[in-house]
């Protein structure tokens, strides 16, 4: 347990919302099988489609995929999906909580609570990607992370499926880099293989 | 943005001054309910609410109720319902007498939910349900049995996929804006405040629930707090936690067997 502990390099927490569900499984599927790093996916969906998500992402991934659970452990190489209907939250470096409370922006779980929620406990350690989107969650979480000394990438709102969400982080100033799909994930691959 | 030792300071004072104690609440989520108090009640800093806390005894209720989340509903998870439904109260039915608690229970939606699966499988009569909660504020309404109309046609639904075969609406009736339940329901429950980590074991119990509440405390206090479970519950009796909780890795886990995992449902084995 220690080992991991002090092996956790950095962490990856992307949002995504209408039309980024191509976009995750893509970088998903790019992910070097080895990683010192922890992926967090925060994606807006239905309540019901419950394990479907999981499923999908184990198909294309040797990496073990996770939905969390309060209290979950923070490991490298895991990729942790946020549950539905929980605010997703960091308790510490090395632990997840979760929260019930009400939605943000619509959302529970909401990106701006878990971007946050990063950006305070890993700060230049952390990695914000936000995705395709219908929705204004995400772009001032964003804006923390990137504050906080972290690394943060929109998806080109031009080559998003829907633009509007990607397009309120860039407005707000809160994107380092704004990549079209390909090259957001080859990026993140070669920045995730080193 | 708050610092820990803000946080340790405010819930030092809580407990110092009314005995509430928040020490051992998750953190993350702590912190973030002290800032949404604070925007709410338009409070410019830290140290402003710290003077209110401290000199404005009246204002306790607004802290007490703003720390806490009390988002829930009726027939919450709806195959926890169903599993309740058809696997739990066939072996309810063999005890004379049913006793139920509901820990952490908020305004009462889970707990009307489970009078009406009692009284669908023809047990209401002889069972008592305990509604608790920290929170006076919430558990206010619970003995009135009034739930916003607005809610209604998601309870309904929830309720069908529970297995309910019934009218819902059969329940209750309308008044304006509000649902007022059978009293019939009403009649079997017991509300009392009661605080899991300052007060004691009350009774003995068939069915504990605590369903998302554990999740705002540390491990240290869920621990805790599941020890005062176990002692609470009857050897066979059923413990009932939220979707995405867990007694895996506590000190209790070795006396309980798995019911239904995907409920989140265990049984008392020893
Ligand atoms: C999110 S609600 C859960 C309601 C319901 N059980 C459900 O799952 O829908 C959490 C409740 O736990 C209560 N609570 C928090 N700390 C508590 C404590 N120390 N003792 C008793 N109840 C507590 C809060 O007041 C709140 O009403």
């Amino acid at each position: 347990m220690a080992e991991n502990k002090l092996n956790l390099l950095r962490v990856v927490v992307v949002g995504g919302s209408a039309g980024s569900l191509e976009t995750v499984l893509a970088l998903v599927t790019a992910l070097p099988a080895r990683m010192k790093d922890a992926i967090i996916l925060v994606l807006h969906r239905k309540n019901d489609s419950e394990s479907i998500l999981g499923n999908l992402m184990s198909n294309k991934t040797a990496l073990p995929v996770r939905e969390v659970e309060d209290k979950d452990e923070i490991r490298p190489g895991v990729i942790y999906i946020a549950p539905p209907d929980y605010h997703l939250l960091i308790e510490n470096e090395y632990t997840f909580s979760l929260d019930s409370s009400e939605k943000v922006h619509f959302s529970r779980p909401s990106i701006d609570v878990t971007f946050e929620s990063v950006a305070e406990v890993f700060r230049e350690r952390a990695i914000g990607v936000l995705l395709s989107g219908a929705n204004a969650d995400g772009a001032s979480g964003l804006l923390k992370i990137k504050a906080a000394g972290g690394l943060t990438i929109v998806q080109d709102p031009l080559s998003a499926e829907v633009g509007y969400m990607p397009q309120q982080a860039v407005d707000l100033g809160a994107a380092v880099w704004v990549l079209n799909e390909s090259a957001l994930v080859s990026n993140l691959k070669e920045l995730l293989s080193a | 943005m708050l610092h820990e030792e803000e946080i340790d300071h405010l819930t030092t004072v809580l407990y110092d001054l009314y005995g509430y104690d928040f020490n051992h609440y998750a953190r993350a989520s702590l912190k973030r309910r002290v800032s949404r108090l604070m925007t709410i009640d338009r409070i410019p800093s830290f140290a402003e609410l710290l003077h209110k806390v401290k000199t404005q005894p009246s204002y306790l209720p607004q802290v007490v109720q703003g720390l806490t989340v009390n988002v829930t509903e009726m027939f919450r998870d709806p195959s926890v319902f169903k599993t309740i439904r058809e696997l739990v109260l066939p072996v309810l039915a063999t005890h004379p007498f049913i006793r139920i608690w509901h820990a952490g229970c908020s305004t009462g939606e889970e707990v009307y939910s489970m009078a009406i699966l009692l009284e669908e499988a023809n047990l209401l009569h002889r069972s008592l349900l305990y509604a608790t909660d920290l929170n006076p504020f919430v558990i206010e309404h619970i003995r009135n049995g009034i739930f916003p109309m607005s809610q209604m046609k998601n309870y309904s639904e929830n309720y069908i996929q529970s297995g309910g075969k019934k009218d819902f609406s059969s329940y209750y009736t309308a008044k304006y804006n509000w649902a007022k339940f059978d009293e019939r329901l009403t009649a079997r429950i017991i509300v009392s405040t009661h605080n899991l980590v300052s007060d004691r074991s009350f009774n003995e119990f068939q069915v504990i629930f605590c369903r998302n509440v554990l999740i705002y405390f540390d491990k240290e206090l869920q621990d805790r707090v599941l020890t005062l479970f176990d002692e609470s519950i009857d050897q066979l009796g059923f413990l009932v936690l939220g979707s995405k909780e867990n007694i895996r890795f506590t000190s209790i886990a070795g006396n309980y067997t798995p019911f239904s995992i995907k409920d989140k449902i265990w049984r008392k084995t020893s």
